[in-house]
């Protein structure tokens, strides 16, 4: 990992704006410069595929646009303005206090400021996320355990058996956050959960949060962040929770995932069974269709796989990749900077799933250094593919690589109900694939690359 | 007093051109109140987000050809460098020059650096930003935590050229110095002017400095009609390009905002006149800077000709347009100086201009000889009602929208689309600030409303779908209910 980055591929924990966003009816409330809110936006959300404003995101963000006076004076009467403006002003479920790096370099007390609201019980929390402080996922991690804290507070569980609270990709951060949710509350439901997915269309918003204590267990599906949310809930709740470490993509690896999760649950298998059997039999019809195209088009299909993205999606996709279509990893560049402790779970994980997985798998948040690995690497580039990012894109076409899109930025794609998740994500991760086929050239059943 | 200082930084907005915010009214009103430098402001006890100067200083300094930039900050601040990599490679391509990179590094200040000082990281960006990309200069792009933090970029800039041997130029654009972000435009002009401009070593009488933001090429044939050259400034000019710009006979640029600081630096320090009417948005306009370049150029004989001919070239089907689109009415938001451009357009197309909003407004520029737009626009087209300045805020402008229901919405930024199209009103985003120049402009402009009049049903299905993040005490009140009289001051009052 690199102390300095070329070619960012994450926000900063201000990003997590975005978090409060994915959450129906939520609304962040920046405490920053006048640029923060407009930059992780712009970012996170057009950048992302052009996921759009939604209810109360882009230029409506509330800000308080501190400037030289904040910095001199401080900053706190002007947040609290901010607040009470917000709340006569929008309307929303949950309001969340961000802070950035001017405020929290001068010692504002955000987090005091917006207790006071809370006490008086308008629905305020507040967090401290100076960009200073870290990543987008270090700021989703410190927003939802704030609303834990703060919003959801010391409640006494009444347990629900068969609820299940899933904590996964990062919205936004994961370009494919909405369909990823919608595909994962779809095959847990279908195995007889009731799931808060807590983000995204597929949640009941405030209501569904409010839910968490209640659930039987908490699925963190990933190997890295959101850990310690899990920790939390399970310290004051008592939620026992299941960490399923690599993002479940394709045929084996959901389906091994329905079966750990419903052991986990105590479900009994005949009906689990009978759910993964009817899935299996769906992914495998579309998956053997595509036999003809892969015999027809074997000359211009890629043999090499590199992938970029961050740690519970580049891992999952890769393993399915090779596992399932044969590719032959090169190079596995993980961009989040996981904790230590997380990467070992990575990289044990990964080795479990093909050994070759392990050895090609780097820890790198510098895409100048991930470009350059690559540069170095492909020699072989007719016959590879890259998947990452809009970077990745160009490198691709430089070096006449194949590129599909899986992480961001991703400034040259619209991306709405699109996922690589579960069966129905397997199924779209092989359409992208081959379908690279013929983005860049005519490709022909004739024509040998 | 002169314009240009050898200093380190140039005097924000607020202070130097005594900017402000806020304002409603006509545009008559303002454009007097301005002058007298007493403008009612009226304050606000609740404010979304604006933009900041980082990155409007980031338009300039990650396209010049050659250099490489340092954003010292954390990593939040440099995250628009893709879109900027993606757009200086599309500029370049439809310029006919060499493909354009932009090359960027973070020195990615943390927690320990706002403590300890990150001026090691920031010299070991600059020294990996020599190897990896070769620059010929590299700028130092300052931040609000390496402003508040005191890092010293005037002394690693030194240290590092003394290594180098090549220009490594501070950018002064911390955000939180200044809440007109195009107070950053001045920063990074600041910063070339001070380290990157040098005396004229002979003059081309043919050759006139075009300050742009990235946009596309129509500079070079229309000004090719008058036999002249153009030097794109500064996106995708080579770094010889902007150590030769004294060499021009004149100075011209698409918007007030964006250049008057250096066009008058220009004039002051090095003799390069600034051409003094506004840019060449609507006819008249366009007819008077061909004029006023001209007299620069010595071809006054020639605009004359040229003047007559695009007149009567473009005569047809600017006829056919005005038909097709008269009375139609246009709410335009966009920056100070550009919006006034979008009218001006606007005008020569029958259009009915109910009301602008522009982003920041300044009370008076660099000099007393510099044109006025805002004044400008009022003798070609009217008085314009329903004029305010505001940073965006969709939670205001939305009202006034509703209220004033125009057919059509300009808009220049990002983000501010959204706002008339979730109201079902057709919007227009101009965002390649060349494109609409000259008497062409004018045609493709009407062309592009009248395409996107097509489409109204599209917007309307937008409209009837979208929800407003806002309450039903937002929805009972007008615009007027969200001032905040405690703070209603006179003049350069920032909200």
């Amino acid at each position: 990992m690199s102390e300095i980055i070329e070619q960012p591929r994450y926000g900063c924990a201000l990003s997590a704006q975005q978090t409060v966003l994915a959450i129906p009816r939520a609304l962040p409330i920046i405490h920053a410069g006048p640029g923060c809110a407009s930059k992780a936006f712009s970012f996170a959300a057009t950048g992302a595929g052009f996921q759009g404003e939604g209810y109360g995101g882009g230029s409506h963000i509330s800000s308080t646009n501190t400037g030289e006076s904040e910095v001199i004076f401080g900053g706190e009467p002007s947040l609290e303005k901010e607040i009470k403006g917000a709340l006569k002003i929008l309307d929303g479920d949950l309001f969340v206090v961000l802070s950035g790096c001017t405020s929290d370099i001068v010692g504002d007390d955000s987090i005091s400021v917006a207790e006071r609201f809370a006490a008086q019980g308008y629905p305020v929390v507040g967090t401290e996320t100076a960009g200073f402080k870290g990543s987008s996922y270090y700021g989703h991690e410190i927003v939802v355990k704030s609303i834990i804290e703060q919003f959801i507070g010391d409640v006494k569980p009444q347990v629900r058996h068969g609820l299940v609270n899933v904590f996964a990709v990062v919205p936004f951060q994961d370009p494919f956050w909405r369909g990823d949710l919608e595909e994962i509350k779809r095959i847990l439901t279908n195995i007889g959960l009731e799931v808060n997915i807590l983000f995204g269309n597929g949640s009941a918003g405030i209501s569904e949060w409010r839910d968490i204590p209640n659930a039987q267990f908490n699925l963190l599906i990933s190997p890295s962040t959101g850990t310690e949310i899990a920790e939390l809930l399970e310290a004051k709740y008592q939620t026992p929770y299941l960490q399923y470490p690599i993002l479940p993509v394709g045929g084996v690896e959901t389906s091994r995932f329905l079966r750990e999760v419903a052991a986990f649950a105590g479900l009994s298998s005949l009906p689990v069974e009978k759910a993964i059997e009817k899935e299996e039999r769906r992914f495998y019809d579309y998956f053997v269709a595509v036999s003809d195209f892969i015999g027809e088009y074997w000359n211009n299909l890629p043999v090499d796989l590199y992938a970029v993205g961050d740690s519970i999606y580049a891992p999952g996709v890769s393993s399915f990749l090779v596992n399932e279509l044969g590719l032959v990893p090169r190079g596995v560049y993980v961009t989040d900077e996981p904790q230590p402790a997380w990467q070992s779970v990575i990289t044990e994980t990964l080795a479990a799933r093909d050994s070759r997985l392990a050895a090609v798998l780097k820890f790198e948040n510098d895409g100048g250094a991930i470009e350059m690995d690559i540069r170095e690497k492909d020699k072989n580039a007719g016959k590879s593919i890259i998947l990452g990012s809009s970077w990745e894109k160009f490198l691709a076409v430089d070096v006449d690589s194949l590129y599909a899109y899986l992480s961001l930025p991703l400034d040259e794609i619209v991306i709405l109900n699109h996922s690589y998740m579960g069966y129905s994500g397997g199924l779209r991760l092989i359409e992208e694939v081959y379908s690279a086929v013929f983005k860049r050239k005519t490709a022909t059943s004739r024509s040998i690359v | 007093m002169s314009i240009y200082k050898d200093t380190a930084e140039v005097e924000i907005r607020e202070r130097r051109l005594d900017a402000i915010l806020s304002y409603r009214g006509d545009a008559k009103t303002l454009n007097i109140q301005s002058k007298e430098r007493k403008v009612s402001c009226p304050g606000s006890f609740y404010s979304q987000c604006s933009q900041c100067a980082e990155g409007c200083a980031e338009t300039i300094t990650y396209h010049v050809i050659d250099a490489a930039v340092i954003s010292h900050a954390p990593i939040g601040c440099s995250v628009g460098v893709s879109p900027r990599h993606i757009l200086g490679r599309a500029v370049s391509k439809n310029r006919g020059l060499p493909e354009h990179k932009v090359q960027m590094i973070s020195s990615n200040i943390n927690e320990e650096d706002t403590v300890y000082g990150a001026s090691k990281k920031l010299l070991a960006a600059i020294y990996e930003a020599d190897k990896r990309f070769k620059p010929r200069t590299i700028f130092l792009q300052a931040s609000c935590a390496s402003g508040i933090i005191g890092e010293d970029m005037e002394s690693i800039a030194k240290q590092a050229e003394e290594k180098l041997h090549y220009p490594v130029v501070p950018v002064y654009c911390e955000g939180f110095k200044s809440n007109i972000w195009s107070t950053g435009f001045d920063a990074a002009f600041h910063a070339v002017l001070r380290k990157l401009v040098r005396p004229a070593q002979k003059k081309q009488r043919d050759l006139v400095n075009i300050f742009n933001f990235a946009g596309s090429d129509t500079f070079i044939p229309f000004l090719h009609k008058l036999g002249l050259q153009v030097n794109y400034l500064i996106p995708m000019a080579t770094l010889e390009q902007i150590a030769s710009l004294t060499e021009a006979a004149c100075t011209a640029h698409i918007c007030e905002t964006l250049a008057t600081y250096v066009a008058a630096a220009l004039e002051e320090q090095y003799g390069v006149p600034e051409v003094k009417v506004p840019p060449p948005f609507g006819i008249d306009w366009t007819d008077e800077w061909i004029r006023e370049i001209a007299r620069y150029t010595d071809r006054a004989e020639l605009a004359e000709q040229v003047i007559i001919q695009e007149h009567e070239r473009i005569q047809p089907e600017l006829e056919k347009l005005r038909e097709q689109l008269k009375g139609k009415t246009v709410y335009i938001m966009s920056g100070d100086a550009f919006a006034h451009n979008l009218a001006n357009i606007a005008k020569d197309l029958n259009l009915n201009v109910i009301g602008l909003s522009t982003l920041h407004h300044d009370l008076h520029f660099e000099t007393k000889e510099q044109a006025n737009s805002l004044e400008a626009l009022i003798k070609s087209a009217g008085n314009i009602e329903n004029v305010r300045v505001c940073n965006k805020q969709p939670y205001r402008i939305i009202k006034v929208l509703q209220d004033i229901k125009p057919d059509v919405l300009l808009v220049r930024h990002p983000n501010l689309a959204p706002i008339g199209m979730k109201l079902g009103i057709p919007t227009l985003s101009e965002g390649d600030g060349n494109y609409s120049i000259g008497y062409d402009g004018v045609l493709k402009f009407g062309r592009r409303l009248l395409e996107l009049l097509t489409a109204k049903k599209l917007f309307v299905n937008i409209a009837a779908h979208a929800r407003l993040p806002y309450s039903s005490w937002w929805k009972e009140n007008s615009v007027d209910a969200f001032d905040d009289n405690t703070q209603d001051n006179e003049q350069s009052i920032v909200i």
